[in-house]
């Protein structure tokens, strides 16, 4: 059934109590895709990804995980759609009272059978992909801020779901630590067939990665370009706003040195 | 070699030129108020500004120009900038981006009738989420005696310790002290009747029956409600809240049954325990201070006080232990995303727990009164 998309958004409305954040938010994921939800700080990325967890029910529209609609049922049928979905918090969100291994392993513990000798050998392994082979007894608190992210992944990897979603996952990294998880999601991507829904606005990301994207605009408080990031960079008919983000303000005129200021 | 800030301002017809000059800092008094005076002179039609001898100046001085400026622009005045280039630039930047519509906060007071009545409405549906918490806490227990619960017994222990094996010393202390506080207090109108022995009976039945319970409940209010709170609080900003639900595991299952059940059990066992200190206390007035009879102190008690006040005491602890465990969690769990929210998560849960056992205490009092045990 390659004509199912494996996440879809349909006219997507997003607020809070009275105040709209985003109407008319539509777009799909194909499976094997790695799509980023682009937009500048405030514009309501990080809540639409919480609509897509289960964390923020729409005002209105419609979120569809392959054939199921996943606002439409309760809230067992949610839990049920994201035990095969991993998710990457922007702080990684580890469990500060666990270990590494701990945090892969609850994941495990709740929806597997596996005994805990079984149940660590997969934590492991899991830490192991994404570098952090030798740190299964360590406290989310002892060790770096892109271990954490990482260590974030290898806890949303546990239960090999096919969809992934990921958010901000370079904000707060170096340049290269920044490289080395986007190296990781495309190795990721290539072996376990995994898609991924990453929210980001790290345009070395973005360019490096994407297959597809959505720029959700902060004053229109909708989605104003539609597309693969190069592509949308290049077309003559891309909304300004967009153009504007995707090449950092375009020629930088009209912003000031240092130098004239001083 | 330090000058001071100057402002000099010369008529010339309808114009007006302000001649910034000496040293501009922040630290200074500056000539100001004149020169925004003299705009406000109606002829004026144009605004020269220019920095002959000036030194060096900072923000102070670029202040003094956006105000000078803006009073010129509400008046229709125009303003001719001979800055230097820094210095115009810095004007410019600060004029480039109009300030966003609705962006600064309208204040908005509240009439004391609309406060009121807002706090009034707003009570029902804290209730109503109050009373669902309960009912969260409630079925998640059930989950539990049906063995669905995603409780970790791991958690349940180390909550056990913390709140029970920790709490011991200080409990032990201030049990301790106020046993020897009950006596004195006591002992003052009992031995004007030469009724010493009574203090036996004084501290054994107020402590057993009331005072110990109430003693581990106010410790527990700001050892173990804070703690409970800051955790969970702390753990809802950092999303690691949102990570279990996420991950399909409830955080009442996870982070709040382990600790209210682990209260819940641990209260009585500490009351019995400051029950005893607050008796040893007791003990420690009467035969040093009062010169009674050791052993004489010891039948008095025992004769005074029976196993019914004992039970009485244990249920003001139960009692205590799911009114601390529960304040503490639910100002955790709906904490909002920020330090200060933890903070004042805390003070709440503190105040709340601490109300929460006097009033506990009045209505268990009177209930056991009108039962007349």
């Amino acid at each position: 059934m390659p004509d199912v998309p494996l996440l879809r958004a349909c006219d997507l409305q997003l607020g809070y109590g009275g105040f709209v954040l985003m109407r008319n938010v539509s777009f799909e994921v194909r499976a094997g895709e790695i799509f980023f939800i682009m937009g500048g700080s405030g514009c309501g990325k990080s809540t639409l990804l919480r609509a897509f967890m289960g964390l923020k029910s729409p005002q209105a529209g419609r979120i569809f995980y392959g054939k199921e609609d996943f606002w439409g049922g309760g809230a067992e049928k949610r839990r049920r759609i994201m035990r095969r979905t991993g998710v990457l918090f922007q702080g990684g969100a580890l469990w500060s009272s666990m270990t590494l291994a701990e945090n892969v392993g609850l994941v495990l513990r709740g929806y597997t059978e596996l005994s805990d000798e079984e149940v660590r050998q997969h934590a492991s392994l899991k830490l192991a992909l994404v570098g952090l082979a030798g740190f299964e007894d360590y406290y989310p608190s002892e060790i770096s801020g892109g271990m954490r992210k990482r260590a974030g992944l290898a806890r949303a990897l546990a239960l090999d779901p096919p969809a992934l979603l990921l958010d901000e996952p370079s904000a707060g990294l170096d340049p290269v630590s920044s490289r080395m998880l986007d190296d990781l999601i495309l190795e990721l991507r290539a072996t376990l067939r995994s898609t991924f829904v990453i929210v980001s606005h790290e345009l070395a990301s973005i360019f490096a990665i994407a297959d597809n994207s959505i720029f959700l605009d902060a004053a229109t408080r909708s989605v104003t370009a539609y597309g693969k990031p190069q592509d949308l960079a290049r077309a003559p008919d891309t909304e300004n706003n967009a153009v504007n983000f995707l090449t950092r303000g375009g020629d930088c005129t009209n912003t000031l040195s240092i130098k004239d200021v001083a | 070699m330090e000058s001071s800030p100057q402002v000099a301002v010369l008529y010339q017809g309808a114009s007006l030129r302000v001649s910034v000059g000496g040293q501009w800092r922040m630290d200074r008094a500056l000539p100001v108020d004149q020169a925004l005076e003299d705009i406000a002179d109606t002829h004026v039609r144009e605004l020269y500004l220019e920095a002959k001898n000036l030194d060096s100046w900072d923000t102070s001085l670029l202040v003094f120009l956006v105000r000078l400026i803006r009073t010129a622009q509400t008046r229709d005045i125009a303003v001719n900038m001979e800055l230097p280039d820094g210095l115009k630039h810095l004007v410019r930047m600060a004029f480039a981006v109009p300030a966003q519509v609705g962006a600064a906060r309208a204040s908005t007071r509240d009439s004391l009738f609309s406060a009121v009545g807002g706090a009034a409405l707003a009570l029902i549906p804290r209730l109503t989420l109050f009373l669902c918490f309960i009912g969260e806490i409630v079925t998640s227990f059930r989950r539990l005696l049906s063995g669905r619960a995603q409780m970790r017994i791991q958690d349940f222990v180390d909550a056990v310790y913390e709140c029970g094996v920790c709490s011991l010393p200080i409990i032990a202390l201030t049990s301790l002290l106020f046993g020897l506080i009950l006596a004195f207090v006591g002992a003052i109108q009992l031995t004007r009747f030469g009724a010493q022995i009574y203090v036996a009976g004084l501290v054994g039945i107020g402590m057993l029956r009331v005072m110990g319970a109430v003693m581990v409940g106010v410790v527990m209010s700001g050892r173990v409600g804070a703690a409970y709170a800051a955790l969970i609080g702390a753990m809802r900003v950092n999303e690691e809240v949102d990570a279990l639900s996420v991950a399909g595991i409830s955080p009442i299952d996870f982070l709040v049954l382990p600790r209210v059940l682990a209260l819940t059990l641990m209260t009585p066992f500490l009351t019995l325990y400051a029950d005893l200190m607050g008796i040893c206390g007791g003990y420690f007035v009467g035969v040093v201070i009062l010169d009674l009879n050791p052993l004489e102190y010891v039948t008095a008690t025992a004769q005074m006080t029976s196993f019914r006040h004992m039970f009485i005491g244990l249920v003001y602890g139960t009692v205590f232990g799911v009114i601390i465990s529960v304040a503490g969690c639910r100002q955790g769990i709906f904490c909002a995303g920020s330090a200060q929210a933890v903070g004042q998560a805390t003070t709440k849960a503190v105040v709340q727990s601490i109300v929460g056992i006097i009033v506990a205490t009045a209505l268990l009092t009177v209930i056991f009164n009108v039962l007349d045990v």
